[in-house]
């Protein structure tokens, strides 16, 4: 039976009809719960298809499938050529011989490409090819591959076909010779004999059209002196290295002067050569007012102002012709400058003056005080052709833009709207043309404001000529197909003239004419064509009044800002490379920026500072620069050792913000202050609020009188002295007997006398800090680019790395005398303390540091997975899958060139640079791994290439000759400073050189042996 | 990717001893076992010779392979027209003047000969003055032939040398066979015994006692009380699952014997065994570049142009002449062929070809440094390639593979005046003629890490 009794649930049910019972009976709640509110959007939900049930098969089986999943090893494809083009063999490099002109770089080089695309730029070897790539060339590669390049021709913004593009100019020329309105072409520099030809042939076609050439940064006032006198526009091409005594007023001839490539003929006079205790090297004297890289060579510095040079400049004048000028020069300089005219003069023919300053006058005075001494350095005959703008043409054609009498207007290789200082007057100007034209790789600042964006190819996919000295002849030539839908300004031009063929069929035809008594392919082959120089006539001109005139020039009120442009950077045309906005100025060594340079006397007076905070990153002040009534906000401030008082500099081709990407959009842009392309400007200068963080990668600046890092020595001890004085060995003390440092083992030496021994030999004399190295050596072995922010934080990953050291005292052997001198503790901290701050005008010195393959190598012994290891051929090797990124090696090396992958850097949209699109990454080189997050990296002293070369022996079945190692770097040092070879072949110039008295180890006292020698520097003061 | 088993797996190693052990105690059975393989009937053989005129076709065979087949085939149009039946539509007379000298005849202004010269240009026959008229006359006669019909069934026996299977004649299935039939014959035999044992049993009258059920402990409880044997037991077994899940990862990413589908089924055996083409013919970047390079179709093609179809004796049980002939029409629109036109269409596809070798790519490995300067035969590393119907990685591809090889190897120095002086130098240093890659430091890291 069952129970009778019944169970209230509440007391509502004592109520037979009570609305709640009833509602309880069919509802779980009285209440209605609101299920809608909680779960938004009722009716979709209830339109959609999935139920609870569906989802939650959905998230079972997908997490099924991606378990899965994830057991399968990818699937990788192999797809073969259909045809494949004979010369090309995966995995072989391809060289081929080509030249660079982008109207501010030139050089004859040799791409090497691995599977059709180019990967590497080396420099042409051949005879006559003088012309070595900077820093910026060898990048150049990678512009290449820039991602934010204009792909296609576009008119008024929109894209649009060759053939449009075509017949609206040629309507626009029709149009223009109808009503009478002026055509002009507006290119950059082209030193290109085929195309000036084809030039020529479009201003006989068209009556009313002219060509105006136009250098971003402007030697024009160079141009016209030498124009005036020798009746070319041209350029001399100095030989340093007949020099004895070289006087450099204001020219930086080490970096951009000129159109450069200085440095390897500077640097065979730096070498000493000669009997033993009479070798000889030039002697250098610097009159600047920045900081340079010729400063930081010169025996002898004079920091002044660009109108105390021009003052100099004529007392040098007075001494070496034996006028007497009246100069107003002040009495702290006019012992130096007088006592370097006076070597000057006595040097005779074994001297050579050169100048920077952009003054007719002062141009005029460096032909006559060279042709004076009848200089062997300055030659007249097979002169540079690679600048030929004219300041007053671009500015009469900007005035003829704005009266509106411009009717088509076709630009080459020019940016005008972004370095033209009267950007505005340009812009203004160009809307009253009716046609332009922009040939241009970017869809930069004026290609966005042309009627016509004509989308130009690379240098790498151009075929062209270049005449860089006259009486040499360049080839250029396609390394890869065209990216994009690019199409040459010359193949335009010939479809304007009315030629037929393509521009390559013009080169083609024109062979004979440029390069006589040589056949096409030996020129394209060789890259390079000397032919027999004309030499030209001697000229002259009124050289008295232009002193006369040069000497009335007075130092301008508030500051003097002497623009400059920057190793990395030049003009700022390769603005979008990542490789150069990250490698560090020589000088400052500050990368992703540019600043205004001030004296520290300067600085102090306006309250302007640089510190390093606790991060360890470089902080600095902001400064205002005004300047006839052109602000500059916000400027960071670096405090200049070197920098002469009174003047401030500021580098040219930054601040650019069109077609960049956005880490790249830094800087300013100082081309709107430079007012008549006068490099030099009177500017005023206050401090302004906030502080800039910079990304330097180097904290101290002096050495510390710590003269064993950097040995250097005077040509009169050199000479005199054993090296025991000059190239002192370190001693450490062996029980309580002073022995020599090397001679102390902990380990057991490997047998390294079998097979190659490599060593890298660098010369501290030749080396002038350009950094090519640097940038090929990115090239070479996948460098990663790292970005602002990561660089400040010290996380660099450059394998290669240029010290910079000032000088605490005038010299650094001041710094040693001063260091020995200390006695006692309290002598010791507050002499260290005032070391650590650089001399008003101090001594520079470079020093390339990576990694110094030791072969007791502090790293190997540190590492618990032994992912670093030694080799017999003295490589110091890094296994990048075993290593599990302890970093004890990195904190273990006194050489501190081990870098860490912090993060990720290639396919990581974190660090949006070249390796995170698939166009950026063809610049990678196949035959170097790409390291992953939390491996440590190093130098390897280009094993890959090494390994290559020996390779290539083997299958030769031959014995390998010197000069065939090399490392990306050594190949890259146009100097000759880096030697690179095996000194187990005792013919090779490596092993002579490890002999060589000079040659020193880096922190030989701590016992590591390392494989990279070092060579003192001599200074000749 | 697929998985592949552990290679050094247990059961498989009990296997083996097992099948070994039965090889030997069973050999006369199991070559009774083996399948008589019938001599097949060559196709040639079985079609009647049809003499015509005179004409030797077996002769003739022999000379138009010599002299016609670069650009004739007996059925199909190639570089010049098919033979087949030739004699029946041209005389005599004008075959052999435009066999001696074919341009002379279209010189001469010939209709016939002009019509072929039209329809075959820019192709210019080579003239044959050495063909005597007896010999056009036996190659006539061979083209004459009638077309043979292939039995296909007889050819699949009609193995190519070199992929006869390497087990000894004995194989895995024989071996269970046997097992079996052991096995079988045993329970058989003891069922009989137990069956004549009961028998006698009852007509002696004698009981079977049935056993009494035990009252002890079972054997798993009396385990389960030994504690020592627990502990010992229990520590065996985890070390053996050590030992296989550590055979288990370290067999991870290495996929020896990946044999994927390719989208073209190239016949390695084919091609390297039954025509014997050598690797390099193909894999020539192999000789001066670290790949050996996948060929390019344009490769191929130098064969391929006139090779339209397999032969007869191609196909296999498996893979029938009409699977293969697909496949070769699978090339031939890749690389744009038109077979009929004998003309390139220009459109291409490239053959996606599955990778089957896939090193990391932080391992640097050099194939000019195995095949020219040490001149390591292909077969060392990717196994008897010749007999591959499908190709598949033969090695592991593992690191410890190659430093096996590095440490047994001998450098090949002779010859090479690479090594003539680090020779002499490192034989002083080691007191041996013959050294070791890994004594020329073959071992380092940086050799093939970087």
């Amino acid at each position: 039976m069952s129970s009778n009794k019944k169970y209230w649930k509440s007391v509502e049910e004592l109520d037979g009809n009570s609305s709640i019972v009833e509602a309880l009976r069919n509802n779980e709640f009285v209440e209605e719960i609101p299920t809608d509110e909680f779960l938004g959007n009722n009716d979709a939900l209830s339109s959609s298809s999935t139920t609870r049930r569906d989802f939650l098969k959905y998230v079972g089986f997908s997490t099924a499938a991606a378990t899965l999943a994830a057991c399968e090893g990818p699937v990788n494809l192999s797809i073969p050529y259909v045809v494949q083009p004979e010369q090309i063999i995966p995995g072989i490099a391809d060289y081929y011989a080509t030249s660079v002109f982008d109207g501010f770089d030139f050089a004859n080089l040799l791409v090497k490409t691995r599977e059709g695309r180019p990967i590497k730029i080396d420099n042409n070897k051949m005879v006559g090819a003088k012309f070595a790539a900077n820093a910026r060339i060898h990048a150049s590669i990678l512009s290449l591959y820039d991602s934010m390049r204009l792909k296609e021709p576009k008119i008024a913004g929109k894209s649009a076909s060759w053939i449009d593009v075509d017949s609206k100019i040629k309507s626009s020329l029709a149009s223009a010779k109808a009503k009478g309105g002026k055509v002009v072409l507006l290119t950059n520099t082209l030193a290109s004999p085929s195309t000036e030809k084809l030039i020529s042939e479009f201003l006989a076609k068209n009556a009313n059209a002219s060509h105006v050439i136009y250098d971003a940064v402007s030697e024009s006032e160079a141009l016209d002196a030498f124009e005036m006198v020798y009746g070319e526009r041209a350029l001399v091409d100095y030989d340093f290295s007949k020099a004895s005594v070289i006087v450099s007023v204001g020219a930086d001839f080490l970096g951009d002067w000129q159109g450069g490539s200085y440095d390897s003929s500077y640097a065979k006079g730096r070498i000493p050569q000669g009997p033993k205790g009479s070798q000889k090297i030039s002697r250098h004297f610097q009159l600047e007012a920045n900081m340079t890289l010729s400063g930081a060579a010169a025996d002898k510095r004079v920091a002044m102002s660009t109108a105390n040079q021009k003052q100099a400049l004529v007392l040098i004048y007075n001494t070496v012709v034996g006028a007497s000028v009246p100069v107003t020069l002040d009495v702290k300089y006019k012992a130096e400058v007088t006592k370097a005219a006076q070597q000057l003069k006595v040097a005779g023919s074994k001297g050579v003056l050169v100048s920077g300053i952009q003054d007719r006058n002062a141009q005029l005075l460096v032909l006559a005080i060279n042709q004076a001494l009848s200089s062997e350095s300055f030659s007249t005959v097979g002169t540079r052709q690679i600048r030929k703008g004219s300041s007053q043409k671009v500015a009469q054609l900007v005035a003829a833009m704005k009266a509106g009498s411009v009717h088509t207007l076709i630009m080459s290789g020019v940016n005008p709207v972004y370095t033209l200082p009267n950007s505005n007057d340009f812009v203004e100007g160009l809307k009253k043309v009716s046609l332009s034209a922009s040939f241009s790789l970017k869809e930069d600042e004026t290609a966005s404001l042309t009627t016509i964006a004509a989308a130009a190819p690379h240098y790498l996919e151009s075929w062209g000529d270049v005449s860089i000295t006259k009486g040499t002849y360049g080839l250029t030539q396609p390394t890869i197909r065209p990216l994009f839908n690019t199409k040459q300004f010359q193949d335009v031009l010939m479809s304007l003239n009315g030629t037929v063929g393509t521009y390559y069929n013009y080169l083609k035809a024109n062979i004979a004419s440029n390069a006589p008594g040589t056949s096409w392919n030996t020129v394209l082959h060789d890259g390079i064509f000397v032919g027999t120089i004309p030499s030209s006539s001697a000229g002259s001109a009124n050289y008295a009044a232009a002193a006369n005139e040069l000497a009335q020039s007075k130092n301008a009120a508030g500051f003097e800002l002497v623009l400059y442009t920057k190793t990395g950077l030049g003009d700022g045309q390769q603005a979008n490379n990542p490789w150069l906005q990250e490698f560090p100025d020589p000088i400052t060594r500050v990368s992703w920026d540019n600043y205004v340079t001030v004296s520290a006397a300067d600085a102090k007076k306006l309250e302007l500072s640089n510190e390093i905070v606790a991060d360890g990153g470089l902080n600095g002040s902001y400064a205002t620069i005004t300047a006839n009534g052109v602000t500059l906000e916000k400027v960071p401030v670096i405090v200049q050792p070197g920098q002469a008082i009174g003047t401030v500099g500021l580098s040219l081709g930054y601040g650019k913000k069109a077609a960049l990407k956005e880490e790249m959009q830094v800087g300013l842009n100082a081309y709107s202050l430079y007012k008549g392309f006068n490099n030099v400007q009177s500017v005023t200068l206050s401090k302004a609020d906030g502080v800039h963080e910079f990304a330097s990668v180097q904290g101290q600046k002096t050495l510390m009188g710590r003269g064993d890092i950097i040995k250097e020595t005077t040509l009169e001890i050199f000479n005199t002295k054993d090296a025991e004085v000059w190239n002192k060995q370190p001693m450490v003390s062996l029980d309580h007997k002073e022995v020599k440092a090397t001679s102390v083992d902990l380990w057991s030496s490997f047998d390294r006398s079998v097979g190659h021994h490599f060593n890298l030999s660098i010369d501290l004399n030749a080396c002038t800090g350009c950094g090519a190295c640097v940038i090929a050596c990115h090239a070479e072995n996948n460098v990663p680019v790292v970005g602002k922010e990561e660089i400040r934080r010290s996380r660099d990953m450059h394998w290669l790395r240029i010290d910079r050291y000032y000088s605490s005292e005038e010299t650094f052997a001041g710094d040693n005398e001063r260091k020995e001198n200390i006695a006692g503790l309290s002598s010791s901290l507050s002499t260290f303390n005032e070391m650590e701050t650089a001399s008003e005008n101090p001594q520079v010195s470079f020093q390339p540091v990576m990694c110094q393959h030791c072969n007791h190598a502090p790293c190997e012994t540190v590492c618990p997975v032994a992912a670093t290891s030694h080799s017999r051929q003295g490589q110091n090797h890094m296994a990048y899958n075993r290593c599990v990124g302890t970093r004890y090696c990195a904190n273990n090396c006194p050489y501190k060139v081990r870098r860490f992958n912090w993060f990720l850097y290639n396919k990581n949209s974190e660090f949006d640079f070249h390796m995170n699109d698939d166009l950026g990454r063809m610049v990678l080189n196949p035959d170097v791994s790409l390291r992953s997050r939390g491996v440590m990296e190093k130098c390897s002293m280009c094993i890959q290439s090494t390994q290559a070369t020996i390779l290539a022996a083997k299958n030769a079945g031959r014995a390998i000759v010197d000069g065939e190692f090399q490392t990306a770097c050594s190949s890259a040092c146009s100097t000759g400073a880096m030697v690179f070879g095996d000194i187990n072949d005792k013919e090779s110039q490596v092993a002579k050189l490890v002999e060589d008295e000079r040659m020193y180890h880096l922190l030989e006292h701590v016992g590591t042996k390392p494989n990279v020698i070092y060579h003192v520097k001599v200074r000749n003061t | 990717m697929k998985k592949m088993g552990y290679h050094n797996s247990i059961p498989r190693k009990l296997y083996f001893s097992l099948a070994l052990i039965l090889s030997l105690s069973l050999s006369s059975f199991s070559q009774d076992a083996q399948p008589v393989v019938a001599a097949a009937p060559v196709a040639d053989a079985a079609a009647a010779p049809a003499v015509m005129q005179g004409g030797d076709p077996v002769k003739g065979k022999e000379l138009f392979n010599a002299n016609c087949a670069a650009c004739h085939k007996l059925d199909a149009k190639a570089t010049g027209p098919a033979l087949r039946g030739v004699g029946a539509k041209y005389d005599k007379q004008w075959l052999y003047k435009w066999i001696h000298n074919s341009a002379d005849l279209i010189k001469s202004g010939d209709a016939q000969a002009v019509k072929i010269y039209e329809e075959y240009k820019p192709a210019v026959m080579n003239a044959f003055p050495q063909l005597s008229e007896g010999d056009i006359d036996n190659i006539i006669a061979y083209t004459m032939e009638p077309k043979a019909v292939a039995p296909v069934a007889t050819v699949a026996d009609a193995k190519v040398p070199g992929t006869e299977p390497s087990s000894g004649g004995l194989s895995n299935n024989i071996v269970l066979g046997a097992l079996l039939l052991v096995m079988a014959i045993l329970i058989v035999m003891l069922l009989l015994v137990n069956n004549v044992l009961s028998k006698i049993a009852a007509a002696n009258g004698i009981v079977i006692p049935v056993k009494a059920p035990k009252t002890s402990q079972s054997i798993w409880k009396a385990f389960a009380k030994n504690q020592f044997l627990v502990l010992v037991s229990s520590i065996f077994m985890l070390l053996a699952g050590a030992y296989f899940i550590y055979g288990y990862l370290m067999q991870i990413g290495v996929d020896q014997d990946y044999a994927p589908v390719q989208p073209i089924h190239y016949s390695h055996r084919i091609h390297a065994g039954s025509n014997g083409i050598n690797c390099n013919y193909c894999h020539s970047s192999a000789r001066v570049s670290k790949h050996s390079g996948i060929p390019s179709l344009n490769v191929c093609m130098n064969c391929h142009k006139s090779i339209a179809e397999v032969s007869d004796t191609t196909a296999t049980e498996e893979y029938s002449k009409d699977f293969y002939d697909k496949e070769i029409a699978k090339l031939y629109k890749a690389v744009g062929w038109d077979k009929d036109a004998q003309k390139y269409t220009g459109k291409t596809e490239p053959v996606k070809w599955v990778r089957i070798h896939n090193l990391p790519s932080f391992v640097y490995f050099n194939h000019s440094q195995h095949v020219n300067v040490a001149g390591v035969e292909c077969q060392t590393c990717h196994g008897p390639v010749q007999t591959y119907e499908i190709q598949k990685q033969f090695a592991p591809l593992t690191m410890s593979w190659c430093i096996d090889c590095h440490r047994k190897t001998e450098v090949k120095m002779e010859g090479n005046e690479y090594y003539t002086k680090i020779h002499e130098q490192l034989s002083k240093k080691y007191g041996v003629e013959k050294l070791t890659a890994a004594q020329m430091g073959g071992l380092e890291c940086g050799k093939c890490h970087y």
